[in-house]
């Protein structure tokens, strides 16, 4: 059993608000009404990216807040709240708040060969080869945002649950990864309860909730990487045997059980990603940024073809090859496939570090934009929030490249102990630190160097 | 049901509001205003790139740039020119007292088509359109603008020429009708040849050359030709009039660059600080290349945007280039 440090969910009011549809609702109701005007925006606003309210609010504001605050202190608690799967899922249920109706859906099951997270690395890497384009142009962000929402549609009329958050959204693929970092989780409390219940009305659905739209029973939820955090198991519960609880940081990653080769792959990418986003945002190389821009040149497809052989290529060979080391160091008779998945762990603290370090440089200096964008939302030359263009851009400064150092270090340190940790001995865990201190060290001499 | 009830009523507003606002806004934005978006010429430059307007009627434009930052100036008066930052949306007020075609240009180096970024502003209404000033003055001269120019027949100055030097010498100098019709090259061999000015050696000669060339014009025309050649002309023709602009690379290859239309032909920038280039043409020729622009060279013709003042300054300040105006040098 995870051990619980702070139960949030015990004064009555907070448990009373969460298991209400209502407040959970209308924040997603407000979120959907303004994704549907941040569409609206990226169609028909302004042409140029960096005043145009959709490419500032999702790939500034909101991507930001995803790394810097949704993850790693709330897990997937954006999942939560993200007004993608809505649609969908309305319609799947046949109800806004439910359970009652009937819904419009085959409810067919997840095909068995499609599970894990092997098309949440195609979509991230898909999403990598343009992205460029897709964080720049308005309408390209329109038309992707567009494009998750039919997706998610699609997925809820023919699957059943939340086929989409599981198993297609890119976005779903790193938050999950790293979400297991984070101090907010929901579990049971007692999973003696759990085995005494005969009905398994949080997987099944009763009239207090519906059945986990993850495919999850509650009892056996040992980490966040696939707790959507809708809190349907809290209103179905008949024993109020669930809990939202603060542990410290990291609790999940540690855990060798339960590590899989597709999450392995799909850490490797969080990883080669980013390295290959700073080199191409932040980086002093120009024909980079021309090439990843310039989407069907064959400047392009060099890119894409790098990108592709670096995260899925290289990357993961030199990791094999660090596990293998490990494996001959230590005299380990672990499967190599084993090894692999359980060391990809300690990916995990060091992508994330990466991630908010990437941001640190490359939202940071940008955020005047959402002040500007939030000012003139439709770039019609209005100044709703006072926005000056004598703003003082924020550069980034010696303060904040000690926090980019920190927040990598903080991470190197994170993966050290879980490479320590989910490894047989000490001597095994030494080459996949080697390689984690090598990508920290590239991600460092790309941001500060 | 109730609860599902107001659900529906809820998300049925919040999204009819998500809908309609943007809709409602824009829609009520554009009705009397001319909406122009600013983009790098082989992009599309100015779109729409022909309006109309009427003489003593506000022409009302809100001003777009949708790439790089871009500048909005109409040519012909001496209306401020508006920067243009990417969606940062101006709106202006035009208001043109005569009838006539007004060419709009973009003030900023927005790429190396920069100068083909160009509109017009047909003005009809009362009154009559700026009178024509007459035939340009190359073509009063008979000049070809395109032949070949021979070296100048003068020897070229050793040092750089000082009109405050040449002030101080009593060098006999010719009466010109029209001074401007004739090079520093061939002033010097008229003056040469004169017997009153044999004791003068050939520097000196080239001295009394440039305070000949600063007296036909004045401090503030050189000011405004030195602005107008900061904004205009350095991008290509550089700073310093070394023919080594930022675009300059670019016009010398035009071949390896995507952003030139193919055939489209491009010579380096001519450098207004080479002496064998510049003191064996007239002012009047160089008249004429900036109101006529340079057949398949690369130079923009700026006939529909410097009124003739403007051009007559500019081709002052160029000559800066090469004689020395100032009165301790």
């Amino acid at each position: 059993m995870t051990p619980i440090h702070l139960e949030l969910t015990q004064p009555p009011a907070v448990r009373a608000a969460l298991q209400s549809r209502w407040p959970q609702w209308l924040a997603q109701a407000g979120l959907l009404a303004g994704f549907a005007f941040t569409i609206q925006i990226g169609l028909f606003g302004p042409a140029a990216g960096n005043a145009n309210f959709a490419v500032i609010a999702v790939w500034i504001a909101w991507w930001t807040a995803l790394k810097l605050v949704f993850i790693p202190f709330g897990g997937r608690a954006w999942c939560g709240l993200c007004p993608i799967p809505l649609p969908g899922e309305w319609l799947q249920r046949g109800a806004l708040l439910g359970p009652a109706g009937r819904g419009w859906t085959l409810n067919r099951r997840w095909p068995r060969r499609l599970r894990g997270a092997w098309l949440q690395v195609g979509g991230f890497a898909l999403i990598g080869l343009f992205s460029a384009v897709i964080l720049t142009e308005p309408r390209v962000t329109a038309w992707v945002l567009l494009g998750l929402i039919a997706l998610a549609m699609i997925a809820s009329v023919v699957f059943e649950r939340r086929a989409f958050c599981r198993y297609l959204c890119p976005i779903g693929g790193f938050t999950g990864l790293y979400a297991r970092l984070a101090p907010l989780a929901l579990r049971v409390k007692d999973p003696a309860v759990c085995a005494a219940h005969t009905e398994k009305v949080c997987y099944t659905g009763c009239a207090g909730g519906y059945g986990c739209p993850w495919g999850n029973f509650p009892a056996a939820v040992r980490d966040n990487a696939y707790c959507g955090l809708c809190f349907e198991c809290l209103r179905s519960c008949p024993h109020d045997n669930l809990a939202l609880s603060l542990r410290p940081f990291g609790r999940d990653v540690v855990a060798r059980a339960g590590a899989r080769l597709d999450e392995a792959w799909l850490a490797l990418l969080m990883l080669g990603s980013v390295l290959v986003y700073t080199a191409v945002f932040l980086g002093p190389w120009g024909w980079l940024k021309t090439a990843a821009y310039s989407v069907g040149s064959p400047a392009w497809l060099g890119y894409a073809a790098g990108f592709v052989l670096i995260n899925l290529g290289l990357l993961p060979a030199l990791f094999g090859l660090a596990v293998r080391a490990g494996q001959a160091l230590s005299g380990s008779r672990r499967p190599l496939r084993a090894a692999f998945a359980g060391q990809a762990r300690s990916l995990a603290p060091l992508g994330l570090a990466a991630w908010v370090a990437f941001t640190i440089a490359f939202a940071f200096v940008k955020f005047p934009l959402v002040w500007a964008v939030f000012s003139d939302p439709l770039g019609l030359g209005w100044n709703l929030l006072g926005y000056s263009a004598a703003v003082i851009w924020p550069e980034i400064s010696a303060s904040s490249r000690l926090a980019q150092a920190a927040v990598l270090a903080l991470g190197m340190f994170g993966a050290a102990r879980v490479a320590v940790r989910t490894a047989d001995q000490t001597r095994e865990a030494l080459p996949v630190i080697a390689f984690c201190l090598a990508a920290a060290l590239a991600l460092l001499w790309l941001l500060i160097g | 049901m109730k609860r599902e009830t107001l659900a529906r009523w809820t998300l049925g507003v919040l999204l009819a509001g998500a809908a309609v606002f943007p809709l409602a806004a824009y829609g009520l934005a554009r009705r009397d205003v001319v909406e122009i978006h600013g983009r790098m010429a082989e992009a599309g430059g100015w779109t729409p790139a022909a309006l109309t307007a009427t003489v003593d009627q506000p022409l009302h434009l809100r001003l777009v740039a949708d790439d790089v930052v871009h500048g909005f100036a109409v040519g012909g008066t001496d209306w401020p020119a508006i920067d243009l930052f990417p969606g940062r949306p101006v709106e202006t007020a035009l208001t043109f007292d005569h009838p006539g075609r007004y060419t709009f240009y973009c003030t900023r180096w927005c790429g190396l088509n920069h100068w083909r970024m160009r509109g017009v502003i047909e003005v009809t209404g009362p009154g009559a359109a700026a009178a024509p000033a007459g035939p340009p003055l190359y073509v009063q001269l008979g000049l070809d603008l395109d032949a070949p120019r021979p070296a100048p027949a003068a020897p070229l100055p050793e040092r750089r020429p000082s009109a405050s030097r040449g002030a101080a010498l009593a060098v006999e100098l010719p009466t010109l009708i029209e001074p401007r019709g004739k090079s520093p090259a061939a002033i010097w061999q008229s003056i040469r040849a004169q017997a009153a000015n044999a004791p003068f050696n050939d520097a000196e000669l080239w001295d009394a050359v440039a305070w000949l060339w600063r007296s036909q014009t004045t401090p503030t025309a050189l000011a405004e030709g030195e602005r107008l050649y900061a904004a205009n002309c350095a991008a290509c023709h550089g700073g310093a009039g070394g023919g080594d602009g930022v675009f300059a690379p670019e016009l010398a290859h035009p071949a390896e660059h995507t952003q030139l239309e193919a055939g489209h032909q491009t010579q380096p920038p001519t450098a207004f600080t080479d002496p064998a280039g510049m003191l064996g043409v007239s002012p009047a020729l160089l008249h004429g290349k900036l109101i006529r622009g340079g057949m398949g060279t690369g130079m923009p013709a700026w006939g529909p945007i410097y009124t003739d003042a403007q051009t007559w300054a500019l081709v002052d300040y160029l000559w800066t280039f090469q004689f020395d105006y100032t009165d301790n040098p």
